[in-house]
C-alpha cells in the first residue's frame, strides 16, 4: 500500500493519535501538492480500496457523524497557493488548502474580499466549502456556494474534472460546485476554487439592542426587515436565562453607514452604534454539543422561547447565537449527555412543527450515541443516488451522512427524534 | 405516434380530456421554443394541472419508457424545450397560481407557470419584488427560470435565479414528489437545489417553488452616458467597478444596435453616439447619491460626452426602452439574425469586442453589440438575409467564432440562454470529456434511464450504467432498512 501511494511523489506519513477522525487512526497520511498528485493518489488508492478522508486544517473535521473507516487521510495543506487573483474581474482562483486568512489578507491588498466567513478560525477554503460553513453576512452574500463560480474537483477513483469557469455570469453545463460544497467530502475531492469576489465596503457599523424578550426580539427584526437600510447582517445572541441581543450590521459608504445605521437605531430603539462588532459576532457558542438550527425567520419568537424552555426543563445548559435575518443560528448545549440528548429530541420536535430543522454538528461521544445526528433530511433517497453515481466504492468518507428513510416528502417534525439511531457502527 | 397511441386515454384519464393535444395543428404550436429554428412537432401534448398529475404523467412516460419534455412558457433561447415527436411534451402553463407572498418570511411559494413578473406584481404592494429579470420577464415562467437559472440585466448586483430560490417540490424522472431544500437557511444534506437549478430540465420538472423577495431598494438611479466608441464606453465599465461601486445593473450598446432601437422604438439616445452605457444604481438613498456621483465622475472622465439622467419610474422606463427592445429592434434593419449568448472576463472586454469587429469586417456580416457590459454577458446580435442562399450558415459560422473568442478568453458558451440543443455540440470546445462525464453522474443520479428531456445539454448523451452492489450496512438500523448511511 505505502510503495503504491509513496509512487505519486506526494508526501507520505503514518497516522498518529493526532490524525484521528471520529476515534480512527489513518493508516497514512498524504499530502498532494497539486491537483495531479491528488489525482494520482485518489486513484492509488481506488485500486487499494482504500476509504478516504480529506482534510484541510482540520478545524471542522468533528463534523457531521463519524467516517467509519478511514485509511487513507488526504490533507490540502501543500496546496496552499492563490493561483490567480484577477483583481479587475473581482475573481480569484485558489487551491483547496490556502488559509481562509490568508487569502482575506491577499485579496485586502486591492480592497476586495471573499464575502463569507467563517465563525472557525483557522481553517482553509476547501474546509470552508467542504463544511459549507458560513458566517453573519450571509444574509447579504448568502454562502459559500453563492460565491463559487468554479471548481476543480478529484473523484474517488482518480477523475480530474471541472465545473463552471472563471466568469460570474455563466450556465453552461451543470454546476456540479455547488454539488460538493456542503458534502464534508462525500463526492469528491475539491481541489482547486475560483469565487466572485467584493469590494472591501469602506465603512461599517454595528447597531446593537437587547429584546426585552423573545417576542420583542421578533418585533425588532421585522422592523429592521421593513426598513431599507439595507443591512448586510442581522444577529442575535441569546445567552442562557439571559434577553436576546441583536446586533445590525451595516456597510457602504462612510456617510451613508453613518445615515443608516441612525435609522436601524430609531427603530431598534438604541444610539448604541459602533464600528467594532460585539464580542459574540461570528463566534461559535461554545458548550459540549454543536448543534445547527434552520428556521423561518417569522418564528423568531417562538423558536427563542422553545430553546430557553426546553433547555431549561431539560435541564441543559444552551447559548443560541447567530443569523437572525436568515433564520440560521448555532446552539451551544451543556449538561448530562442524556439531558443533551432529550433537549435535541424535544428542540427538533418543537422546530419541526416550525417547519424548521435541528443537525448536530459536533458532539462528545456519550451524546452522540443517543442522538439521530442529522434528524429528517428531504431528498435523502435523491442524495443517496448521487453519492451512488459519484462514489461507486462508496471509499469517501463512508458514513458521513445519515438520515432515517422515508424522508423525502418533507415531513419534518414527526418528534421521533429521540430513539437512538446514532453511534457510528 | 403509435406508440404514443396507447397513452394518450392514459394521459386523458390522468389530466382530462381537455388538457391533452393530440390535434396535428394544435400540436404543432409547441413546436419550438424562444429559438424557432429549431423545430419538432412534439408527439402528444399533455397540460397538467396538479403536481400529482405531473407526477402520474412523469411515471407513466417512465414505466412505458417514453421520453419527455418539461415546457413553461416556451420563451427559452437554446431549444432547452424542443419536444420530441416519439415523446410527450408536459407544459406546465396550466399551473399559475401564486400560493403564498409571505412578507414576514420574505418570501413567496408559486407553482411553476407562473410568469416571472407576476411575482413582482404579487408582492409590490409588501415593497418586495422578485429579483431575476431576464428580459422576458413578463411572460417566461418562473419554472422556465428554474430549468436555465436565468439572470437579467440586474444580476450583475443580484445573482441569478439559483441565489434567490429556498426551496423546490420536484417531480424527478421516476415520477416521485420530492422536496428539496428547506428554507432560507438550507437544508441539510447535499444542495440539490444548486444542481438542479440550471439542469435544463433534465433532472426533473418544478411543481411548486418557493422563492425569495428582495426588499425593493429605497433609491434608484438610472444613467444614460453617450460615448465616441465602445472602448471608451468599455473603459467607464473599467473604472466604476474598479472603484469599488457596485451598479444594480450595466448594460452597453454600440452603433449598431442604438440605430436598430431608435429605428423600432424611437428611443432618442444621444445623436452620433458610438456606444451608450446604461448604468442603474439602486440601494438606501445615502449610498445611492455617492456611488452615483462617483460612477458620473468616472464616465466623464473615460469621455461621456453626454449624460441623463432619470430618478422616477417614467423616466427610468425611457432609458430602458431602448435597451429592452433593442433585440426585437434588429428585426428593423436585418431580415433575420442570431442572438448569441457568450461570456468573456470583463477585463477582456474590450479586447474580444475588436475581435468581433474584425470578425464581422472580414466575413462581410455585421454585428450588432448589446451586452451585460458589468459581468462580461455579450449578446452579439449577428445580422444577415434569410433569402439570400448560404447567408445562414454564414452567418452561424461567424455566431460560433465568437464562442471561440469567448472561450479563448477564459469564458463561457452560455451566459443565462442555456445550453439546450442549440450549444451542444459547443460543449466540447469548454469542457473536457471527463469534465462532461463527471456531469452526467448526476444525470445518472436523477434520470438513468435518459427519458427527461433528452437529448440537451450534452452532446454525447451516454449509457448511465447500473451502479455496482455496495457493502453498505454497518449499523443496526441500516441493515434492518430503518435508516441509510453515507
Amino acid at each position: 500500500m505505502i510503495k503504491e501511494l509513496a509512487a505519486t511523489g506526494a508526501r507520505l506519513r503514518p497516522g498518529t493519535a493526532d490524525d484521528a477522525v471520529g476515534g480512527i487512526v489513518p493508516a497514512q497520511v498524504a499530502s498532494p501538492d497539486s491537483v495531479e498528485q491528488a489525482a494520482a493518489l485518489l486513484a492509488a488508492a481506488h485500486a487499494l480500496g482504500l476509504r478516504t478522508v480529506f482534510r484541510g486544517a482540520g478545524t471542522k473535521l468533528a463534523w457531521g457523524s463519524p467516517p467509519q473507516a478511514c485509511d487513507l487521510l488526504l490533507e490540502t495543506v501543500a496546496m496552499d497557493r492563490v493561483l490567480d487573483h484577477a483583481a479587475g474581474d473581482l475573481v480569484v482562483q485558489v487551491q483547496a488548502g490556502v488559509p481562509m486568512a490568508r487569502l482575506s489578507g491577499t485579496l485586502g491588498g486591492a480592497d476586495q474580499e471573499l464575502a463569507v466567513e467563517s465563525p472557525v478560525p483557522g481553517g482553509t477554503v476547501g474546509g470552508m466549502l467542504g463544511s459549507g460553513v458560513a458566517g453573519p453576512r450571509r444574509m447579504l452574500h448568502g454562502t459559500a456556494r453563492d460565491l463559487l463560480i468554479g471548481v476543480t474537483m478529484v473523484l474517488a477513483d482518480g477523475t480530474v474534472a471541472r465545473s463552471g469557469g472563471r466568469v460570474v455570469k455563466n450556465v453552461a453545463g451543470y454546476d456540479l460546485g455547488k454539488l460538493l460544497t456542503g458534502s464534508y467530502g462525500t463526492l469528491g475531492l475539491i481541489a482547486e476554487a475560483t469565487f466572485r469576489l467584493h469590494p472591501k465596503p469602506a465603512a461599517t457599523a454595528y447597531v446593537t439592542a437587547t429584546a426585552r424578550d423573545p417576542g420583542h426580539a421578533a418585533e425588532l427584526l421585522q422592523a429592521v426587515f421593513g426598513s431599507q437600510t439595507a443591512p448586510s447582517a442581522i444577529e442575535l445572541d441569546l445567552p442562557p436565562g439571559g434577553e436576546p441581543e441583536l446586533a445590525v450590521l451595516l456597510e457602504g459608504t462612510p456617510r451613508g453607514v453613518q445615515r443608516r445605521a441612525g435609522d436601524v437605531g430609531k427603530l431598534l430603539g438604541t444610539d448604541a452604534q459602533d464600528i467594532e462588532a460585539p464580542l459574540w459576532w461570528n463566534r461559535l457558542p461554545g458548550g459540549d454539543t454543536l448543534l445547527e438550527l434552520r428556521s423561518w425567520p417569522k418564528t423568531l419568537g417562538r423558536v427563542l422561547t422553545a430553546v430557553s424552555e426546553l433547555a431549561a426543563s431539560a435541564e441543559v445548559k444552551a447559548v443560541l447565537r447567530g443569523s437572525a435575518g436568515v433564520g440560521h443560528f448555532r446552539i451551544g448545549v451543556s449538561g448530562e449527555p442524556a439531558a443533551q440528548a432529550h433537549f435535541v429530541g424535544e428542540l427538533r420536535s418543537a422546530l419541526g412543527a416550525l417547519d424548521g430543522g435541528v443537525t448536530v454538528t459536533d458532539a462528545p461521544d456519550a451524546v452522540r450515541g443517543l442522538v439521530d445526528v442529522w434528524g429528517p433530511v428531504p431528498g435523502l433517497e435523491l442524495m443517496r443516488r448521487v453519492k451512488d453515481r459519484f462514489d461507486p466504492g462508496w471509499l469517501l468518507a463512508p458514513g458521513r451522512f445519515f438520515g432515517r428513510q422515508g424522508d423525502g416528502l418533507g415531513q419534518q417534525g414527526d418528534g421521533s427524534g429521540r430513539e437512538s439511531v446514532g453511534g457510528d457502527g | 405516434m403509435q406508440d404514443l397511441a396507447t397513452l394518450v386515454p392514459r394521459l386523458r384519464a390522468i389530466a382530462g380530456d381537455e388538457h391533452v393535444i393530440t390535434d396535428e395543428v394544435r400540436r404543432r404550436t409547441y413546436e419550438s421554443d424562444g429559438l424557432t429554428y429549431h423545430a419538432e412537432v412534439p408527439g402528444v401534448v399533455v397540460l397538467p394541472g396538479s403536481a400529482e398529475q405531473v407526477a402520474a404523467i412523469v411515471r407513466l412516460c417512465a414505466d412505458e419508457g417514453v421520453p419527455w419534455v418539461p415546457r413553461g412558457s416556451g420563451t427559452g433561447l437554446s431549444a432547452g424545450a424542443l419536444p420530441r415527436a416519439d415523446g410527450v411534451l408536459l407544459v406546465t402553463s396550466r399551473m399559475r397560481r401564486i400560493l403564498e407572498i409571505d412578507v414576514p418570511n420574505r418570501c413567496a411559494v408559486v407553482e411553476p407557470g407562473v410568469f416571472n413578473l407576476d411575482v413582482t406584481k404579487a408582492a409590490a404592494p409588501s415593497g418586495y419584488y422578485y429579483a431575476p429579470d431576464p428580459s422576458s420577464q413578463q411572460v417566461c415562467s418562473v419554472g422556465g427560470n428554474i430549468a436555465e437559472n436565468s439572470g437579467g440585466a440586474h444580476c450583475l448586483k443580484y445573482g441569478f435565479t439559483v441565489n434567490h430560490v429556498l426551496g423546490l417540490e420536484v417531480v424527478t424522472p421516476d415520477g416521485e414528489i420530492v422536496r428539496l431544500g428547506g428554507g432560507p437557511a438550507g437544508a441539510p444534506g447535499y444542495d440539490l437545489i444548486g444542481a438542479f437549478v440550471g439542469s435544463e430540465g433534465t433532472l426533473g420538472v418544478v411543481t411548486k417553488i418557493t422563492v425569495r423577495l428582495t426588499r425593493q431598494p429605497e433609491q434608484v438611479r438610472t444613467m444614460l452616458a453617450a460615448f465616441d466608441d465602445i472602448e471608451a464606453g468599455g473603459a467607464a465599465v473599467g473604472a466604476i467597478i474598479g472603484a469599488g461601486v457596485l451598479p444594480a445593473a450595466i448594460e452597453m450598446m454600440d452603433a449598431l444596435a442604438i440605430e436598430a432601437a431608435e429605428a423600432a422604438v424611437a428611443c432618442e439616445y444621444p445623436a452620433g453616439a458610438g456606444a451608450v452605457l446604461v448604468v442603474e444604481l439602486d440601494g438606501p438613498a445615502a449610498e445611492v447619491e455617492r456611488e452615483y456621483a462617483a460612477a458620473e465622475k468616472l464616465c466623464r472622465e473615460s469621455g461621456a460626452w453626454e449624460i441623463r439622467v432619470a430618478d422616477d419610474p417614467a423616466q427610468r422606463a425611457l432609458i430602458w426602452k431602448g435597451r429592452k427592445s433593442a433585440f426585437a429592434a434588429v428585426g428593423r434593419i436585418s431580415p433575420a439574425y442570431i442572438v448569441q449568448d457568450g461570456v468573456v472576463p470583463r477585463t477582456a472586454l474590450s479586447e474580444v469586442l475588436r475581435r468581433i469587429d474584425e470578425l464581422s469586417a472580414e466575413s462581410g456580416i455585421r454585428v450588432a453589440n448589446v451586452f451585460h457590459a458589468g459581468d462580461g454577458n455579450l449578446h452579439p446580435l449577428v445580422l444577415f438575409d434569410d433569402a439570400e442562399p448560404g447567408a445562414g450558415e454564414r452567418a452561424e459560422i461567424v455566431s460560433g467564432k465568437i464562442l471561440d473568442l469567448c472561450i479563448e478568453h477564459g469564458g463561457s458558451i452560455t451566459g443565462e440562454h442555456g445550453v439546450g440543443v442549440d450549444k451542444s455540440r459547443y460543449m466540447p470546445r469548454m469542457f473536457g470529456q471527463e469534465d462532461l462525464d463527471t456531469m452526467q453522474l448526476l444525470r445518472c443520479a436523477f434520470d438513468p434511464e435518459g427519458l427527461c428531456n433528452p437529448g440537451k445539454v450534452f452532446p454525447t448523451p451516454r449509457l448511465c450504467g447500473e451502479v455496482p452492489g455496495v457493502n453498505r450496512g454497518v449499523h443496526p438500523l441500516v441493515e434492518s432498512g430503518q435508516a441509510e448511511q453515507f
